[in-house]
């Protein structure tokens, strides 16, 4: 796979480049807009997902925000869960607020939370499939009927689970959102994201005219009517990219890329480890919960048999008798697992999230996300899981 | 009449490819002036790979550079496609056209769907692709169409940027390919 590091692309002649400017032809223009690296891996995660196609992001946040920018317009309501990334419910808190979009939190685990949310403002429901880092298990099959009964996206952050453990477009769900810095890389070097569109909702329903309607930002070209299926996307990367500018670096794509290669045997050798790793834990003196969904005991189990039959993921979080104390004396003991503040590299990673990943939450929404002070968040990486009991133990021992 | 209902049997990817490289000559029924109407955007991208494009509009005199013509019938030239931008209850008097003017094939775009006549259409010996847009098509499998991230459903590994998927056209390869 080449680099195509270039910002621009030299154009065969003038009618040419007007053609791809005015989007009657798919053409190289600009590396804010599109890049060759870049569309390689846009078309290999929408071809993993099921979607119609990917629009790659600089980030993860970024991914989400250009997913909400695009669809949504001052006064629109948002419901999402609770449950989620605490990066992800500071942007809708902060970021969407201030552009005017209302927005309720639900607690994801009962689709009655879901539905009394619903106001005629709605435009979008977003969850997490393997929530971060409560790890609540996203119902999909019934949000997605719920949404759809409201003429509204579902959109799922799937990032957790990669294409590998779980396609929610399958299931309905009508725009993905990954952060390709986790497991889709796996290697902890890059920064990145994606949108993916199933090409399915009808944008043309009458409650989304941001979209249908003749757009003001490009010559008055109605995105859903001229390009169909690829409506969303074509005005996802020709404005919503083309304005925010957040684009991937064609360098981060070819590192995705190389991840990609090996996502289904990584996540094989993650999801066999963290089930070992949690079933450790759960029998463990000094534990007082483990919340991996993979667990027989998990109020999530016939969830992960239904949508998450390779597991759920190799993300969880246990507690700590002893609170935020021993949640720093336990991170300080380990040597193999390294503290920061990521998930997803073929590498373990803890981190005590109270004080780090969800230090802006308060106090009430750090117990919505599942989380208390004495709750470590660990990723297992594809070690032999033999070696990460033993580091577990020295912090264990610690105590 | 469940088999006949398949909008499948109208969109094989095979019988596709070989429809796009091997035609020439398309007549665009419904073809907008606009160029912000999909028939535009469809009959600019055609003229542009090196097509044929012949406009089927009674109420324009040139679309594209190209003259109109009122209806098939007063075309007068050998027509490869029929490419339909109308609504579903103008295609069966279309089909009847197509098949006087002994058309190779009948492309309906999105949401042109009408089974009893491209039944009758494939019947008389035409091919028939229904549901599906012609530029898209042409972009998947000899265009550009992955350059923007879209799925294209297509994997190759000899898939190259700058070779052999980038300037077809017409269904032949030009010499740009010889340099890259």
């Amino acid at each position: 796979m080449p680099i195509y590091q270039t910002s621009s692309y030299v154009f065969e002649d003038p009618e040419s480049a007007a053609a791809y400017f005015n989007l009657q032809e798919y053409g190289n223009t600009y590396s804010r807009i599109m890049n060759p690296t870049v569309a390689s891996l846009e078309e290999r995660i929408s071809n993993l997902e099921g979607g119609a196609g990917a629009v790659a992001f600089a980030s993860g946040l970024a991914a989400q925000n250009a997913v909400l920018f695009t669809l949504l317009e001052p006064g629109d309501h948002v419901v999402a869960s609770a449950a989620l990334y605490g990066g992800t419910v500071t942007q809708l808190k902060h970021i969407m607020r201030k552009l005017s979009v209302q927005l309720t939190f639900v607690d994801p685990d009962d689709l009655a939370n879901w539905e009394v949310a619903l106001q005629d403002n709605t435009k979008v429901l977003f969850g997490e499939t393997i929530g971060n880092p409560g790890g609540n298990v996203l119902d999909i099959e019934a949000l997605a009927e719920l949404a759809h009964g409201h003429a509204t996206p579902l959109i799922v952050d799937n990032t957790f689970a990669t294409p590998y453990l779980c396609n929610p477009i399958a299931w309905g769900a009508d725009i993905v959102v990954h952060s390709a810095t986790k497991f889709i890389g796996g290697h902890g070097t890059s920064i990145g994201g994606l949108v993916v569109d199933s090409g399915t909702f009808d944008w043309s329903n009458g409650r989304f005219p941001v979209i249908a309607e003749p757009s003001p930002a490009y010559h008055g070209l109605a995105f859903h009517e001229t390009f169909g299926t690829y409506g969303y996307l074509m005005k996802l990367r020709a404005e919503t990219l083309r304005d925010l500018g957040a684009a991937m670096s064609p360098f981060n794509a070819f590192l995705f890329l190389q991840g990609l290669e090996t996502l289904p045997l990584r996540m094989q050798r993650h999801t066999a480890n963290a089930q070992a790793i949690a079933e450790h834990l759960a029998d463990h003196p000094k534990v007082t919960a483990v919340r991996y969904p993979g667990l027989a005991g998990s109020s999530y189990r016939a969830l992960v048999d239904k949508y998450l039959p390779g597991g759920p993921g190799a993300v969880f979080c246990f507690d700590l008798d002893g609170g935020r104390d021993a949640g720093a004396t336990f991170i300080r003991a380990v040597s193999l697992f390294s503290h920061l503040a990521n998930v997803g590299d073929a590498k373990s990673l803890i981190i005590h999230p109270a004080s780090t990943t969800h230090r802006q939450l308060d106090e009430a929404e750090l117990k919505a996300t599942g989380i208390s002070a004495g709750t470590i968040r660990l990723s297992i990486g594809i070690e032999d899981p033999s070696d990460l009991i033993w580091d577990l133990e020295q912090g264990f021992a610690a105590l | 009449m469940s088999e006949a209902t398949d909008l499948r049997d109208y969109q094989d990817p095979v019988r596709i490819q070989r429809l796009l490289a091997s035609m020439r000559t398309v007549a665009v029924v419904g073809l907008s002036s606009n160029e912000l109407r999909p028939s535009n955007f469809v009959g600019f991208y055609l003229k542009r790979h090196g097509y044929r494009v012949i406009p089927v509009n009674p109420r324009e005199a040139e679309i594209l550079g190209e003259s109109c013509h009122a209806s098939l019938a007063e075309i007068g030239v050998p027509v490869d496609v029929v490419d339909v931008f109308r609504d579903p209850g103008a295609v069966p008097d279309l089909v009847d056209e197509a098949i006087a003017i002994g058309a190779r094939a009948l492309w309906l775009q999105f949401g042109v769907i009408h089974f009893d006549a491209a039944a009758r259409a494939r019947d008389a010996g035409l091919e028939v692709i229904m549901d599906r847009c012609l530029k898209i098509e042409h972009a998947r499998h000899l265009g550009r169409m992955s350059w923007l991230g879209f799925n294209t459903g297509v994997i190759d590994a000899r898939r190259s940027m700058y070779t052999r998927h980038s300037y077809v056209v017409a269904g032949d390869f030009v010499a740009d390919q010889e340099h890259l």
